[in-house]
């Protein structure tokens, strides 16, 4: 099934007040729409909607650690939406992506563990290229389903992302097991000097923002300014009359999966030497998903990907104090992302 | 059952389909209805068996006004469309495809089923394995079961679209046996084709379709002579002689070449076709829809592989090398739907031509831009290089899809080139094709106006059921003949001469 997705004109648009105000007239109703479902969901907890909307908005910058706590997830959701961007202009629904992350942050592990005493900088490089590998070559074996066999690549994506899981708890519990006793709660921690240069009081490793932008910088660029990009976006609006013209539509639909898989299988290698500096079992931790969100909402306008992936990063840090202050679970941050989601595509749909 | 209608009106957007209809079809016979494409047969069949509403107008069953709003509902009320394409469950054995819509109380149990089944299959003379899978039937039994199936459930009107199409000799016989012996039992048949000689053994009555009217209006009584029939559906008719006689021999080599082709697609069967297209022509395909126009021009793009024989472009053997392929060796694809698989609606004429640009990393938009600006005033084409080639007009649109053809193209294959076009854009299209053609392209069109064909052709190629009459140049054609060759008539001796 071939999703056609209208990728929003991307080079410089004008438009007179008028217009703007009108065009801002359904995302707002989606908003208002979207906090009043939420507020539904908290009222019938009977918390304080009011409280819990100042500790879910705004909790993430209450202290440096929870701003950069919010910074450290936005990085790996980044750049999955980013990716997610690529396949969504080339007119795929990627929901693979999460398991292309599972896969990238396994074939990090790799190199890791193999050659632990080399100079960290080439080992980075190294897991960096593994994970981005790993996650393309997931993503790929999608692009074959969907190219040889005509499976879907949201069932094909589905299905990869259970296999994914599955091979990091195997890997965790057989061949990475713990020294001591096999754990659940991941393999051994890597050397110290292997974790990303980090400022310890903080947990914010620098490196990850920093890769996230540049990998939004280079994708943005890609998509309009290349003939690549071009091809891409003409593949995804309507495949039949790019390759009337010309344009190897299956190469392209399958490149475009490769790149998010190698920007997911990246945000998986962060997740490795970033931020848990082990595998564990649940090392995508849905912030693969939560990027199809981000993507979904940002329509794949590299413009909006950054403040959305911003938004729902702190929502998420700022619920996980719910339980704690107000004793409800943290879960109510996933009602606000998807009502927000749900709404902003309800507003969307042309009437017809 | 007596069915009427009365001053049935159908607009499709501007196009009026059906135009105030008023006629009647009497229980116990079988009546025809002829009609070149785009008539109204179709959209009028439709109506009477609840696929489509009416806009405007009365359906009358038994003198009682109804209102169809689905095929069920049709259906309870009496009527059965066989489709052209069989619309059942290829997974489902026969007897299941019977029992998953009949409606409820029909069949007490799968047995009574099987036992009604076998015996009006034997009562119309149709071989059947209640237990046999539907996709290992072919298109003929699966004809069969559908009639079946709708006169199980209780049709007393059995409506059949274009049903010899792509069934054999033998099926079709069987088909109009059990036809006449569904008539005798007081049932009503319609009996759609544009086969004249099938219309003239089978049909009581015949009612013949012109731009969503009847002419002239009410039924005529069968037969009738063929010529008049023939004006009728066309328009005009005139007599010429009918003599076959070759173009002399180009010299350039031909763009394409078909060497013993047989190729397959949905019901119609390509065999052992021979031809070769020359540079410098224009060849105009003429027959009605699917009677294998459009499975040549799929097979001469390369968008179809042939099942056997050899494709060879400018001499080479591209047999199964793709659709790029085709394109690289010159040849280019005019597609009918000009959004649906010609042009990308969302990005603009400017983007377009980037996207033809073959080299570098990046889009040179100067460029891009500089030959949308040139296309546009070249074609006439009312439209900045950045407008979305989606808010243009057809007929821009398809000045678009000229201008976009590579300097270097050979073969041209355009499909309908001038659909939907007023007069005006279709010349401004012409003139175009025609100046390409001057340039040693070989044009191949499809068109199902007559009319179009006759004017632009140098040589017209006939199709008639799944079969590719060799080309006749155009001055030795008539409209009348031209008419006659698309019903069939005389298209076996245009075959036996070329021979």
């Amino acid at each position: 099934m071939a999703v056609t997705y209208s990728l929003p004109r991307m080079d410089g648009m004008r438009t007179d007040r008028l217009k703007l105000a009108a065009s801002l007239t359904r995302p707002m109703l989606a908003l208002v729409a979207a906090f009043a479902l939420t507020t539904l969901a908290l009222l019938s907890t009977g918390v304080s909607p009011l409280e819990a909307y100042r500790l879910v908005l705004f909790g993430a910058f209450s202290t440096p650690v929870r701003l950069s706590d919010m910074i450290m997830l936005a990085a790996p959701l980044l750049l999955c939406a980013v990716g997610l961007s690529i396949t969504f202009a080339g007119g795929l629904y990627n929901l693979g992506v999460e398991g292309q992350m599972i896969a990238g942050a396994i074939a990090a592990m790799v190199p890791l563990r193999l050659w632990p005493d080399w100079p960290p900088l080439l080992l980075w490089l190294l897991a960096g290229l593994s994970g981005a590998a790993g996650g393309a070559l997931w993503a790929l074996l999608i692009g074959a389903l969907r190219q040889y066999a005509n499976v879907s690549e949201i069932f094909a994506g589905l299905g990869m992302n259970f296999l994914a899981s599955g091979l990091a708890l195997y890997m965790v519990l057989g061949p990475w097991r713990r020294q001591t006793s096999a754990s659940l709660s991941g393999t051994d921690l890597l050397p110290r000097d292997l974790w990303l240069p980090t400022i310890d009081r903080l947990r914010l490793a620098p490196a990850a923002p920093l890769i996230a932008l540049l990998a939004l910088a280079v994708v943005w660029w890609a998509l309009t300014k290349t003939r690549w990009g071009l091809e891409v976006r003409a593949v995804g609006l309507n495949p039949a009359a790019a390759g009337r013209l010309g344009v190897a539509a299956a190469r392209r639909m399958a490149e475009t999966l490769a790149a998010c898989g190698a920007l997911a299988g990246i945000a998986g290698m962060l997740q490795v030497v970033a931020v848990h500096h082990a595998l564990i079992p649940n090392i995508s931790s849905g912030i693969g998903l939560l990027g199809l969100l981000v993507a979904l909402l940002a329509r794949a306008d590299p413009r909006w990907l950054l403040p959305i992936a911003v938004a729902f990063a702190s929502f998420t840090v700022g619920s996980i104090q719910l339980p704690l202050t107000l004793g409800i679970d943290s879960a109510i941050a996933g009602v606000l992302q998807g009502a927000l989601v749900l709404f902003a595509l309800v507003a969307r749909a042309r009437v017809r | 059952m007596h069915i009427a209608v009365e001053n049935l009106t159908k607009r499709f957007g501007p196009v009026c389909a059906n135009d105030r209809l008023t006629v009647s079809f009497a229980a116990g016979q079988i009546h025809g209805v002829l009609g070149e494409n785009g008539a109204g047969k179709s959209t009028l069949m439709k109506l009477l068996s609840g696929y489509i509403q009416p806009d405007e107008g009365r359906i009358v069953f038994n003198d009682m006004p109804r209102r169809l709003r689905g095929p069920g509902d049709a259906l309870a009320a009496g009527v059965g469309m066989v489709q052209q394409e069989p619309l059942d469950i290829p997974a489902f054995t026969v007897l299941e495809n019977l029992l998953c819509a009949a409606p409820p109380g029909v069949f007490r149990s799968r047995r009574a089923a099987q036992i009604a089944l076998l015996d009006l299959a034997e009562r119309l003379g149709f071989p059947v394995d209640p237990a046999a899978r539907l996709d290992q039937l072919t298109i003929g039994q699966r004809q069969q079961v559908e009639i079946m199936r709708l006169l199980l459930c209780g049709a007393q009107v059995l409506i059949l679209d274009e049903p010899t199409t792509g069934i054999t000799a033998a099926q079709a016989r069987a088909l109009f046996a059990a036809l006449r012996q569904i008539a005798a039992e007081g049932r009503t048949v319609l009996f759609v084709s544009h086969k004249l000689e099938e219309v003239a053994e089978l049909c009581h009555t015949v009612t013949v379709l012109r731009n969503g009217q009847v002419v002239p209006p009410g039924q005529l009584p069968m037969p009738q002579p063929q010529e008049y029939l023939l004006a009728l559906m066309f328009g005009d008719s005139g007599a010429a002689p009918p003599i076959y006689r070759p173009l002399p021999a180009i010299d350039a080599p031909p763009v394409w070449e078909l060497r013993n082709v047989t190729v397959r697609s949905g019901a119609l069967h390509l065999v052992d076709l021979n031809h070769r297209f020359a540079a410098g022509r224009i060849i105009g395909l003429a027959g009605l829809d699917g009677s294998g126009q459009q499975v040549l021009l799929r097979l001469l793009a390369g968008q179809q592989a042939p099942d056997r024989g050899q494709v060879l472009v400018n001499g080479r053997d591209l047999t199964g090398a793709g659709a790029i392929a085709f394109r690289q060796a010159g040849v280019e694809y005019l597609p009918a739907d000009r959004l649906h698989d010609g042009m990308i609606g969302a990005l603009s004429l400017a983007d377009h031509f980037a996207l033809l640009q073959r080299n570098g990393l990046l889009v040179d938009r100067r460029r891009a831009e500089e030959l949308a600006r040139q296309a546009i005033a070249d074609y006439q084409i009312k439209a900045t290089p950045v407008t979305p080639i989606a808010s243009l007009s057809g007929g821009n649109q398809q000045r678009a899809m000229l201008a976009l053809i590579p300097p270097t193209a050979r073969g041209i294959l355009a499909e309908q080139p001038t659909r939907g076009l007023d007069v005006a854009s279709a010349r401004a299209i012409w003139s175009r094709l025609q100046a390409r053609r001057d340039d040693g392209c070989c044009i191949i069109f499809s068109s199902p106006d007559l009319d179009e064909i006759m004017e632009y052709s140098d040589e017209v190629i006939v199709c008639f059921a799944g079969r590719i009459g060799p080309p006749i140049p155009r001055a030795l054609l008539s409209a009348g003949r031209l008419a006659e060759l698309i019903g069939g008539v005389g298209f076996d001796a245009l075959v036996d001469v070329a021979r």
